[in-house]
């Protein structure tokens, strides 16, 4: 017998959609088995790693612990929804310009919660960006790279004409 | 915006201004190169940043099945019997597998084919598999997998490796080296006895490093499809596509021709994803049986009983110094804990008695090294393979050495560095070594001498060094092949496309490709086309492990490339009627050196040269040189180039709490030369990390007493650094090209996690003045350290002894300095003089 589904429409990366899934799904879930938006990543299933985050209504949330239903009515950010008009977000291109994505897996999770930072603090102290991503695991970079990729982003979206320190791409003298 | 910066910044020209705005640089050379050195973004950085990347997860197929397995909840049992009739009953399973369908064992290593996909007979671990289910959704499987009896006949389970030693029954394996113990290894360089006798000063220490786990973000996964046609193709998050294809061929009995294995990138690997395993193979077999694609993705708590991660290794090392600490004999004692099976085991054994000597000249060297089989996850390959433990050890030993003789311990080391290329008593063939380098720029940038044995209590610097192999010298499976290949296409639209079997783990190896066959071609690296991983479509590369992938992709990149460019300037120099030798090839164009303007584009180039004699191609190859070493044994240690590492660590140590902090550490590693510096600074930041982590918190616990169940299987309870506990890092790169390596680079994904465990110890004894010889440096351990100081007793916390193990006859290798030629001496002959 096949799962009874529920259907919700919600706003998706700016727009409308409507999807009828399992109802016990995750949001996790829902977005990639039923969106087809697989840029957010499993990690644990339990709320322990971050890797999951989206952002709804702008701020971060681990989507799987979050069941799709919940998000009826509401605003849900995936990292497919950063990138506008066929232009890298300033954090995606930073993140791609200092090699703070290595593997890429927990990405997606760390651009979000890092957008979520800059839209209420757009000048965030180191200990700030520590703060903002303390939920989030990554073990490629230890987490440097994605700091001063968050820093670069955050100078650019201020309009600053920001470059990255000498020291952070071939280290120091 | 940055795009286009990025993009302008490969053309030519603003190579040169570049170069010329950073000539000061003492550190980093740009030199010639227009690409090689440059921090530049990876080729695939823009799919990573926005969720383009697809992993093995990430695929869905149409009528798609879902495969589970059933896991041991034993440690150590025999299979009486196993039900499958009521799961296979259950709406929406489509296949079930027990043991008896898989009946052909696997392992990496030909030494230790001792895994089957299903457990047949007997379990050895908590989360061994047993059965596994394919159904029409990951629920159905799940609620099946309850369906499934199994009677087991629990025995004796071996928690630990001083067990195992202690009891050789029930056996875990009916091979290995006796009883519970996998392998056994002696090795002798000279005799140390002598050495020890003519030292002023002998040390003994113990220490022990706890097992940990690569904890990649990505969760291992795995697709199956079957076609009509009997073809079987599987994608999986592997380090090692060649031999998963190889393990697959031998279990499935199909031939090789008839299976494509595509090593999806990986998210994040670090070595845990480096053995052929149970969910590959089940899913083939799955698709297989059901005709219909198949998809395994494991949870949280499967990829904690996958492990292969460190070995727990108990150790004991015997040192002797002159007065000035030149290293006369070593003698050093290994035991490994390895977990349910062999996985890489026999080579992780040597690895940790084979790297001693690369870094001071050591005149003699002795080696003891055991494994043993306990009953707990399989121990294998974490980044640093075997030798973090034993540099660890080697390191803070070093320590001790250097404050007994009153020197510094920087200082000491300056004075006692291999030479480049020379010969080590155990036959390893350094080239380069940039380890004096190294030292000279953390100590100077932490201000070492101002800070050492003087901040005030609780604060402390500690200083280490290392090395590691820029890939093995011996492929897994004895052949005598190449261990990388390339393949390379120029596309008459001007297109280069490169084919090579490397996988994509984060680390950067497409790029490194494409990076390398655009700086040879003169073109920008963005527009090459990089194919990886594919058994279908690329030649062969064993894989990324053991830090090979650069070194030996790199120069097999190179030489495909030079031939390409061998054909392509001699049809562009007979259109352009100069002698081929003035052809040069910059900026996307085919050009004559004396008269830049004579000349034509690239696309141009290929068409010439297509016209005259047909499509072009071209192929490169790379084998690592024949190592010095012929002993048996002497396979594990010879590279073609060795990286090397030196940290200096501050910490604030709470002599209340016993919590360690690291605010800094500064590293310098020796990168022969940067493929692209930006990468190399994510390597070694990243790799600073997981040593970070290695030392204060990371380990797999087990309850002993209690069925030897993992206590933390899980992102939480498992400790690892976040952004609250990760210390800054000033790094330093030391540019020393080597000539095994392509345009002179050499390894840095693994090498400076080494330094980092001791420097940290060693800054812990700084600070408060007590010795925790045992990683993690937890605050309890601190605690009681310090608690034993105050009472007046040694304060040190560490292993106080090193079982009797029943170690076999020494191999004896004449070191190269006592006429050695690399070989082992005859039994009869080492008998002999021994008697003298």
């Amino acid at each position: 017998m096949p799962d009874p589904k529920a259907t919700i429409s919600f706003e998706l990366n700016g727009e409308p959609a409507t999807l009828a899934f399992a109802p016990h799904k995750t949001l996790l879930e829902v977005l990639r088995e039923d969106a087809g938006l697989t840029g957010t990543k499993h990690g644990c299933e339990l709320g322990e790693c971050g890797t999951c985050t989206v952002l709804l209504d702008g701020t971060p949330v681990l989507s799987c612990l979050l069941l799709g239903l919940a998000c009826a009515g509401h605003r849900v950010t995936t990292v497919e929804g950063m990138a506008a008009g066929g232009r890298l977000h300033p954090l995606q291109d930073a993140f791609a310009e200092l090699g703070a994505a290595q593997c890429g897996y927990c990405t997606p999770a760390f651009l979000l919660a890092a957008q979520a930072l800059l839209a209420v603090e757009p000048r965030p102290s180191r200990a700030a960006i520590k703060q903002a991503l303390a939920g989030n695991l990554c073990r490629c970079t230890g987490y440097l790279k994605i700091y001063e990729a968050v820093e670069l982003a955050a100078a650019r979206l201020r309009g600053e004409d920001a470059t990255p320190a000498r020291e952070t791409l071939y280290g120091h003298a | 915006m940055a795009t286009r910066k990025k993009r302008r910044t490969v053309g030519l020209s603003d190579s040169l201004t570049v170069k010329r705005s950073q000539s000061d640089s003492p550190t980093v050379r740009l030199s010639d190169h227009r690409v090689i050195g440059r921090a530049l973004r990876k080729i695939d950085a823009t799919a990573k940043v926005t969720g383009a990347t697809i992993f093995a997860d990430d695929l869905f197929f149409p009528r798609m099945l879902y495969a589970k397995l059933l896991r041991s909840p034993h440690p150590h049992a025999k299979i009486l019997r196993v039900d499958v009739a009521k799961a296979a009953r259950l709406a929406g399973v489509r296949a079930v597998l027990t043991g008896k369908d898989l009946p052909i064992p696997f392992g990496i290593l030909p030494v230790s084919q001792d895994e089957h996909a299903l457990a047949p007979d007997k379990v050895r671990f908590v989360g061994d598999p047993v059965a596994a289910v394919a159904a029409t959704s990951e629920d159905v499987a799940t609620a099946a997998l309850d369906l499934i009896t199994v009677e087991y006949e629990p025995l004796r389970p071996v928690p630990d490796a001083e067990d195992a030693v202690a009891h050789p029954e029930p056996r875990i394996h009916d091979y290995g080296d006796g009883g519970n113990l996998h392998k056994l290894i002696h090795l002798e360089f000279g005799d140390v006895e002598t050495g020890f006798a003519a030292a002023d000063l002998v040390r003994e220490d113990l220490f022990f490093y706890e097992g940990s786990t690569h904890l990649p973000m990505e969760q291992h996964a795995a697709v199956a499809q079957w076609s009509a046609d009997r073809k079987l193709t599987v994608w999986s998050s592997t380090q090692t596509p060649h031999y998963v294809h190889r393990a697959l061929a031998k279990v499935l009995e199909l031939p090789p021709a008839r299976i494509r294995v595509i090593a999806t990138p990986n998210g994040g690997g670090f070595g845990g994803k480096s053995d052929p395993f149970s969910h590959e193979i089940v899913v083939a077999k799955l698709a297989m049986v059901t005709g219909r694609p198949v998809k395994i993705t494991l949870t949280r708590e499967e990829v904690f009983y996958c492990h292969r991660g460190r070995h727990p290794t108990l150790m004991w090392i015997k040192t002797g110094v002159t007065k000035d600490g030149a290293i006369t004999a070593m003698h050093f004692k290994s035991l490994l804990d390895g977990g349910g099976y062999g996985s890489y085991g026999v080579a992780s054994t040597y690895y940790t008695g084979a790297l001693q000597t690369v870094t001071y000249p050591v005149a003699r060297y002795k080696f003891q090294g055991a494994r043993a089989f306990t009953n707990k996850p399989p121990c294998g390959p974490k980044r640093g393979h075997g030798t973090p433990q034993p540099r660890y050890a080697l390191e803070v030993h070093l320590d001790k050495l250097a404050e007994q003789l009153g020197a510094d311990p920087a200082e000491l080391r300056l004075k006692h560095l291999v030479p480049p290329n020379s010969l080590t008593a155990n036959y390893l063939r350094v080239g380069s070594m940039g380890l004096g380098a190294c030292l000279e720029k953390v100590v100077a940038g932490s201000e070492w001498k101002r800070k050492f044995r003087k901040l005030p209590p609780g604060k402390g610097v500690g200083l280490a060094c290392s090395s590691y192999i820029c890939g093995a010298g011996l492929p897994i499976y004895w052949n005598n092949m190449p261990h990388s290949g390339v393949q390379l296409k120029c596309d008459r639209g001007g297109g280069v496309t490169v084919f090579c079997g490397s996988t994509e783990i984060g680390q950067g190896s497409d790029s490194i490709l494409a990076y390398i066959v655009a700086e040879v071609l003169g073109l920008d690296p963005f527009e090459i086309a990089v194919v990886t991983a594919d058994t279908d479509l690329t030649p062969v590369d064993l894989g990324s492990y053991s830090s090979r992938v650069t070194l030996m992709t790199g120069n097999a990149a190179i030489q495909a490339a030079e031939r390409a460019k061998e054909i392509l300037a001699g049809h562009a120099a007979r259109k352009l009627e100069i002698p081929a030798t003035r052809v040069v090839f910059a900026g996307g164009r085919v050009f004559d050196a004396e008269d830049p303007k004579h000349g034509m584009a690239f696309a141009e180039a290929v068409q010439v040269a297509e016209a005259a004699q047909g499509t072009i191609g071209t192929v490169g190859s790379y084998t690592p040189p024949r190592s010095a070493a012929k002993y048996r044994g002497g396979g594990v240690g010879p590279s073609p180039a060795y990286s090397y590492s030196a940290a200096v660590a501050e910490v604030d140590v709470d002599p209340d709490t016993g919590i360690v902090t690291v605010p800094r550490i500064w590293i310098a590693h020796d990168i022969g030369q940067s493929i692209n510096a930006a990468a190399v600074m994510g390597q070694v930041e990243g790799s600073v990390y997981m040593g970070l982590g290695e030392a204060l918190m990371e380990e797999m616990a087990y309850r002993g007493n209690r069925n030897v169940v993992h206590k933390i299987p899980s992102l939480l309870e498992y400790k690892s650094p976040t952004t609250l506990e990760m210390c800054d890092v000033v790094t330093y790169l030391v540019e020393d090209p080597d000539p095994s390596g392509p345009f002179g680079a050499k390894e840095v994904g693994q090498g400076p996690l080494l330094p980092v465990p001791p420097a940290i110890a060693n800054a812990v004894y700084d600070a408060v003045g007590v010795r925790v010889d045992e990683v993690p440096i937890t605050p309890e351990k601190v605690l009681k350290a310090l608690k034993k100081k105050t009472k007046g007793e040694e304060g040190r916390v560490g292993p106080t002894r090193f079982p009797d193990i029943p170690w076999p006859e020494p191999i004896r290798v004449p070191p190269p300095w006592e006429g050695g030629d690399g070989g082992a001496v005859p039994v009869a002959a080492a008998a002999l003089e021994r008697q003298h």
